[in-house]
Parts: C-alpha cells; structure tokens; sequence
C-alpha cells in the first residue's frame, strides 16, 4: 500500500451479505486523499456493492469504514451522501427537464437552482445551455451522463463514486467525460473512486487501483500493476481470460 | 321467491357448465365450486342478518362488523407481503375508515344506529376499502420494485426516505384511487348499481333508492381517498431503515 497518501476512504475487514449470501468479505484496504482510484474486476466481483459501502446506502455485517478518518456510523446519513457524490451508469433521471434534475439537490434541502447556476453546470462538464429546458427522455447517452455528473457536483462532494459511467458512450464522449472528471480531481482535489471496466482507462486516467474478484479485493497498487501483474488471478483478468 | 324458484334459477349455472363442456373451457369444477360456495356463504349469511336484526343488539352489530374488518384485512395484506407490519396496517386503516364514515352517518344522523344500516352500508364499506388496499398495494409494490434506481438516486444526493419515495407514493395514491372515480362519472348510465336494483325490485320508490346510492357513492368516495392515503403513509417508512437505506428483498 502507498503510504504517502492519506486515506479518504478506508475498509476494515468489512463482509456483507444478503441473506444467506456472501457478496463481499474480508474487505481491507484504503482509498487514497485526493487520487484517481479505479476498481476493477469481473462483473458480480462487487464493485457496485462496494461503492454503496461508501455513501451509506447500505451497511456492512461485519468490520468498519472511515471517511475521512471518522467512523461511517458516525456521520448523519444526509452530511454523508453530500459529500460522498455517486453517479451512476444507468444515469437516473427523475422525470422532466435537464433544469428539473440539475435542480434535484437543491429542492432536497428546500432550496432552488438559478438558472444561471444551471447554465454554469452544463458549461462545467461540457454540455450547451439549450440543454437545459430539454426533456431528460430526448437525451442522447452521453449528454443524460454528463447532466448525472453535473448533477452530482451540485452538492460540492469531496469524494466522487463513479459506476461504469463510460460503458455505454461512444469515443467522443467517452475522452470528454474522462477529461472532465480528471479536471474535477485536480481543480478540486476531489478524490476519485472510478469502477471501469476498460482497463486503459485505468492505466491512463487512474493513480491507483483495486482489484477485485468474487467478493474479495486481489490486488491494490499504483495503476501500473496492472501492466505486470505479480498476481496469478490478476494476470488472467487482465489478459481477459477472466470474464 | 320461493325456494323452488330458486332452484330453477340453476338453470342459468347449467348453461355456462355446458358451455365449458362443449367447448373444453375446463371451467366446469371452478364454476360449480363457485355456485356451492355462494348458496352456502350467502343463506348462511341471510340467517346470520336475520338473527341479528330480530336481536338488535349492538353487540352482534360490532361483531358482524369486526368479522367484515377481519376477513377484509386477510385478504388485502396478502397483496402487501413485501411490507412489514401490513396486516395491522391494512387493520387500523379499514377500522378508520369505518369508525369515520359511520360516525359522519350516525353523528349527522343521516342513517339511523340500527342494524339494518350498520351493517349494510359497512359491508359495502369495509369491502371497497378492502378493494381499494389491494389496489393500493398492487400498485405500491411495483412502484417501488421498479423505481429502486430513482429511490436511490435521491437518497444518494441527501434526500430523505420520505422524498424519495414521494413520487411513487402519489403515483400509487393516484392509481388505486381512479376507478372508484371513473365509474362514478358513468353511474346509471350503463349499469344500475347492484344495490339499487335490489331496492327497486324490492318495491322501493326508485328516488329513494337513487337518494340512498348516492349516499353510498359519496361515501366510497371518502373511503377510496382515506384507504389509499393511510395506508400509503403507514406503509412507506417500513420500506426504510433508520439509517436511510432502502431495504430489498421479500
Ligand atoms: N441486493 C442484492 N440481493 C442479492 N444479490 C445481490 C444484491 N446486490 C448484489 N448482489 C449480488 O452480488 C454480486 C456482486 O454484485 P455487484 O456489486 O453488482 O457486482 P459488480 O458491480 O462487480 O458487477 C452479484 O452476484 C450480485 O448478483
Ligand atoms: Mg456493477
């Protein structure tokens, strides 16, 4: 583990289940302050599992997790989800206008969006401002994932959990929101937890990585494990044997 | 009627058990099993009425009515199995909604406390608002199964348990709500409610008979509004835990 960084999110033996089943166990290791992490892995390893782990939409059986060095059960759920953004690849909408779901975060707590604020969004993660009246059902895919992102900065989160947020796009769009959110990083030093599947994404955008596979964590390490894998199971995910 | 006459009356239960005979519907046995079961349930029921109203005692008054709430709830909390605690859920919401409507009749003295009334305008009470919690609940649950994403998503941008469940929560108020108010607006046209034929055939002034249906159609009217909306209230924050997590699963 790289020392030189410190955790904002850190793992303690956590397991979780449903029911009878085991989906993640023995989970231990940290997410680096202010990085790029991205987690990798088969589908049914349990990234996304993972990732809820972190804004508290559900909790673990068993260990613990820290944010920001404090307890996850210390915080208020609502403190914790605003500032553990989420975004993910189904991109939900509720139904309405671009300015409607833009403008979710704030109705939460009572308040409104300006329209200006909502044109300075769009620009923030490269969308035009007429696409703000537009009707979420007559996005294409690309722009309905950048309007979840935009929508999740609202809240100003220090740590950003991203689910497969570029499967789905074509190249364009793909390079765009892969700029946008290292912009994020280094304009707000927000850290990055970023679930891919496409492994040059991770090898290009991300600092560090985690590996995952049947509810367990391989692999963590600076991006570059990836090019030479020490580990057996590893070396075959990443040759794509493992699917 | 007498009971002979009854019995020729089968005729019309012969026709479709040959019409399912013929045609291999295989809808003899459910057809007969139907027919046996109303002639017992509904004599057993005529006797049951007959001695309470010869009695007329608040007693039996309250437990005709507090058997109707019983098997009522019964059925509708099947719908709701997902929900924890729905069958005093579904309990407390017909036992509301009787203690309501009957107390707007007697407080108004609009009908009187007899058991005539009572247990009349109950039956027909309890057994929409035991209509209208299935719908409910039908609805509610796949809302609710389908919409996990959108929950989520406002859950995971600080909303409460209650703000993301808003949406459909209306949407399933809504739903259960509109038939009860689309077959009010084509009342008489089409069809006679039941209740009123039966008065009419009995010998009733057809205005009196049409006075009294509308009384019943105002009143499933309230019922309609109060099922769907106390047991979407009851209902929704049992679909949450404290830390306001969304839980799943059966
Ligand atoms: N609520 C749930 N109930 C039952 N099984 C679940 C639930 N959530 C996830 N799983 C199971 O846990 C495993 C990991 O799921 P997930 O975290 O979505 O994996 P990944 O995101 O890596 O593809 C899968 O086998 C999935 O079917
Ligand atoms: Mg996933």
């Amino acid at each position: 583990m790289n020392t030189s960084y410190k955790p904002a999110i850190h793992f303690h033996e956590v397991d979780y289940g449903v029911e009878d089943a085991s989906i993640l166990s023995k989970i231990t290791g940290s997410f680096p302050k202010g990085r790029i992490t991205t987690l990798v892995g088969p589908s049914g390893a349990g990234k996304t599992t993972l990732l809820k782990l972190c804004n508290g939409l559900i909790s673990p059986q068993a260990g613990e997790i820290y944010i920001q060095g404090k307890n996850i059960n210390e915080f208020a759920p609502v403190e914790l989800r605003k500032s553990v953004g989420m975004a993910l690849q189904s991109a939900p909408m509720v139904a309405g206008t671009v300015m409607n779901n833009l403008g979710l975060p704030l109705e939460i707590r009572g308040e409104k969006l300006s329209e200006e604020d909502g044109i300075n969004l769009l620009h923030d993660v490269g969308l035009n401002e007429d696409v703000l009246n537009k009707k979420v059902k007559d996005l294409s895919g690309g722009q309905r994932q950048k309007v979840s992102i935009a929508r999740t900065l609202v809240n100003r989160p220090d740590i950003l959990l991203l689910d497969e947020i570029t499967s789905s796009l074509d190249v364009t769009s793909l390079k765009e929101i892969e700029e946008l959110i290292v912009k994020i990083n280094q304009k707000y030093g927000t850290t990055i937890i970023w679930i891919t599947h496409n492994l040059q994404q991770a090898l290009t955008i991300g600092n560090y990585t985690w590996v995952m596979m049947k509810g367990k964590v391989i692999e963590t390490g600076e991006s570059e494990l990836l090019e030479s894998p020490v580990n057996e199971q590893v070396r075959r995910f990443v040759k794509g044997e493992t699917e | 009627m007498s009971f002979l006459t009854l019995s020729i009356t089968l005729i019309f239960v012969l026709i479709p058990i040959l019409l399912s005979k013929t045609l291999r519907l295989g809808l003899e046995k459910d057809t007969i099993i139907a027919t046996v079961r109303s002639i017992i349930q509904l004599l057993a029921v005529g006797y049951i009425l007959k001695f309470v109203f010869d009695s007329e005692s608040l007693f039996y008054i309250f437990l005709m009515v507090t058997l109707m709430i019983v098997v009522a709830t019964h059925n509708a909390q099947k719908k709701g199995a997902a929900i924890k605690g729905i069958t005093w859920k579904v309990g407390v919401t017909l036992v509301f909604v009787e203690v309501l409507t009957q107390g707007i009749l007697i407080g108004f003295n609009i009908t009187p406390p007899t058991a005539q009334y009572v247990i009349s305008i109950s039956g027909m009470i309890i057994g929409n608002s035991m209509v209208l919690a299935i719908l409910f609940l039908n609805r509610f649950t796949a809302e609710v199964d389908d919409h996990q994403d959108e929950m989520e998503l406002i859950l995971s941008l600080g909303g409460t348990p209650k703000q993301a469940i808003h949406s459909q929560l209306i949407k399933s108020i809504k739903a259960s709500m509109i038939p009860t108010i689309e077959s009010q607006k084509t009342v008489g046209l089409v069809q006679l409610p039941g209740m009123m034929s039966g008065q009419i055939i009995a010998g009733a002034d057809p205005i009196q008979a049409v006075q009294f249906q509308l009384l019943i159609i105002f009143l499933l009217l309230t019922t309609a509004a109060v099922t769907s909306v106390m047991l979407g209230f009851l209902s929704y924050p049992t679909l949450f835990n404290d830390r306001m997590q969304l839980l799943r699963g059966k």
